[in-house]
């Protein structure tokens, strides 16, 4: 799958420039509120015609202001899933799922029935209406419905927004699994890292209508900058780990890195799976010695690669511990007194308890990644 | 009695997709002339009936230009016939019918519509799975209006095709023929009664039907 755009879109006192390519199974667009993420979805799926540009799907044009190409929403064959669900209120969870499958050609049909279905949980409330769904039970159906129409593309836009954590917790393995199973590639619009970090592949990051930083997730994600707008506090690094050991008296797991054993509360999965950690810049401690005698169970040896100490009072310290990249975020008071600078040897503390399910969560299928 | 109901049901099923046709374009539209149409539409809300029967006779009359095309090639006449009753209860009660349906048109959420967009139907679809369910309780309280007027109707109808008892005599032209004769009052009342029962039937059932609809909107 690929995704092509390169679209220019004046909405009164806002430009969107933005130009992209890319083929992550599960595509985030990161930015604030305001950024331009709703408009380039929208532009996307054809809902708002953009100033000028080009938008291709698998290579086939949707959009090419210079060619007079601008194939309608209800051929793009572009699923939606709205922030709000907007299911259809007078008709049966099953009349909306089976909506969309009307308008597919017999021949492209392929998603099934009762396989997404179960897929999303959602057999027991076929028979019932939309206003009697919980928030996530909606979601759950718009996403079927957007399915069940055999796009070749899904957009959805922020979709868990309305929910509370519990519910968004409900939520997300369904979607990881149709990022690793699923043959429908994901544009996900988010602000929120914790769920980027978990689900994405790959990463645009739009700033003020422009494409900030485009990349694998891991790569994107561990640039602090980018996230300036949710606070420092967001920033981190996406670690690839696989399950080594359960502690049971203790209730903790210990997982496998490249830079050591990692000690993190129990995680329900047997050994050897795959996992993705997201350690935050703001849980990770620095020392010059090896220190003894201390509550923190994670030390990862390692040297300083490089320092961003650009004004305030914090610095990002990247580190490489035994080849995997990690960043902490401590004051630049630390910094000095330590004497920190490229190829200082020192020592990473990562606090067990600081890694709760917001950051482990599972890999995503190496075979499809950007 | 029969024709009376007759009448009043051609009328309502005669305007109603003229009516919901309007209704949109009023709604949705954007063109040079839409106050216009807006005007013209309500006019039989303002003019006096009898000046809004005298202009259908001047249109639809026998030797009109528009009566005498119709008669003509598809025969087709109006005047003096139970159709031109019909056609003048549907005129008076069509401002009703296009008001309600109107704001039905303007409460739907039209990013439902757009949701239809994105699952592969087109706008005709669209139009008949999505707007149309979703506006249909507009559309029938439309049609009760338009129906209880057309039961109601009076000065145009008597203007356009006279009181001609079973051709066009309606309930209250039929009531007003009772007045005028010495000893008509039994008639007349027993008129009068026929007249409340149909009306608050049609009342009755059109909030029974409104509220299973609602029910299974907001259910």
């Amino acid at each position: 799958m690929s995704l092509d755009v390169d679209i220019k879109h004046r909405q009164g006192a806002f430009t969107l420039q933005a130009r992209f390519h890319s083929q992550g199974r599960l595509t985030a667009l990161f930015g604030r509120s305001g950024a331009g993420k709703t408009t380039l979805v929208n532009a996307i799926g054809g809902l708002i015609r953009p100033s000028e540009g080009r938008i291709a799907v698998n290579g086939r044009p949707l959009l090419d202001t210079s060619r007079g190409i601008d194939v309608p929403v209800h051929r793009r064959r572009i699923g939606y899933v709205f922030q709000e669900g907007r299911l259809f209120p007078h008709l049966t969870v099953r009349q909306n799922l089976l909506f969309g499958r009307w308008f597919t050609p017999r021949k492209e049909r392929s998603a099934d029935f009762g396989t997404m279905v179960a897929l999303l949980g959602i057999e027991h409330l076929l028979d019932r209406r939309p206003p009697t769904l919980s928030g996530g039970e909606k979601q759950r159906v718009a996403i079927g419905r957007a399915l069940l129409a055999d796009p070749q593309l899904l957009l959805m836009d922020e979709p868990l927004a309305s929910l509370d954590d519990d519910r968004k917790a409900e939520i997300y393995p369904y979607i990881e699994r149709l990022r690793d199973e699923g043959q429908v590639p994901i544009v996900l619009v988010s602000h929120s890292v914790p769920e980027i970090a978990r689900l994405a592949t790959s990463v645009v990051v739009l700033s003020e209508g422009r494409v900030a930083a485009i990349g694998a997730a891991a790569e994107v994600l561990r640039h602090t900058d980018l996230f300036a707008s949710h606070g420092p506090m967001e920033a981190g690094t996406l670690v690839e780990t696989r399950v080594l050991r359960h502690e049971d008296e203790f209730a903790l797991t210990v997982l496998e890195t490249r830079a050591g054993p990692l000690t993190v509360p129990r995680i329900g999965l047997p050994v050897g799976a795959s996992l993705r950690v997201r350690i935050r810049a703001r849980d990770v401690i620095l020392s010059l010695e090896r220190p003894l005698s201390m509550s923190a169970l994670n030390v990862l040896p390692g040297s300083v690669v490089s320092l961003d100490a650009s004004g305030g009072p914090g610095a990002d310290v990247m580190l490489d511990c035994g080849g995997e990249s990690l960043v902490a975020r401590i004051t630049r008071k630390s910094a000095e007194d330590l004497r920190l600078a490229p190829g200082v040897r020192v020592h990473a503390i990562v606090k067990s308890v600081a890694m709760d399910s917001d950051v482990v969560s599972q890999a995503p299928r190496v075979d499809g990644a950007a | 009695m029969t024709l009376s109901l007759k009448v009043a049901i051609a009328a309502m099923v005669g305007s109603l997709v003229p009516g919901i046709a309007v209704a949109m374009l009023l709604a949705r539209g954007r063109f040079f002339g839409r106050q216009f149409l807006d005007a013209v539409v309500h006019l039989p809300l303002i003019l006096p009936p009898v000046v809004v029967g005298y202009l259908l006779l001047l249109t639809f009359g026998r030797r009109a230009p528009v009566g005498a095309f119709l008669a003509e090639h598809f025969g087709i006449v109006f005047a003096f016939r139970w159709t031109g009753a019909a056609l003048a209860c549907a005129v008076m009660g069509f401002p009703l019918l296009v008001r309600a349906v109107r704001l039905s048109v303007e409460a739907v959420d039209r990013r439902l519509e757009q949701a239809g967009e994105t699952l592969g139907a087109g706008p005709v679809w669209v139009f008949f799975l999505v707007t149309l369910p979703l506006i249909l309780p507009g559309i029938l309280a439309g049609m009760v209006l338009s129906f209880a007027r057309a039961m109601g109707e009076f000065g145009a109808t008597i203007t356009f095709v006279s009181n001609i008892p079973g051709e066009t005599q309606t309930l209250p032209t039929a009531i007003y023929t009772f007045t005028q004769v010495p000893g008509g009052e039994g008639g007349a009342l027993r008129l009068t009664l026929v007249s409340i029962v149909l009306s608050l039937m049609a009342l009755w059932g059109s909030e029974l039907f409104a509220r299973r609809l609602q029910r299974r909107l907001a259910a």
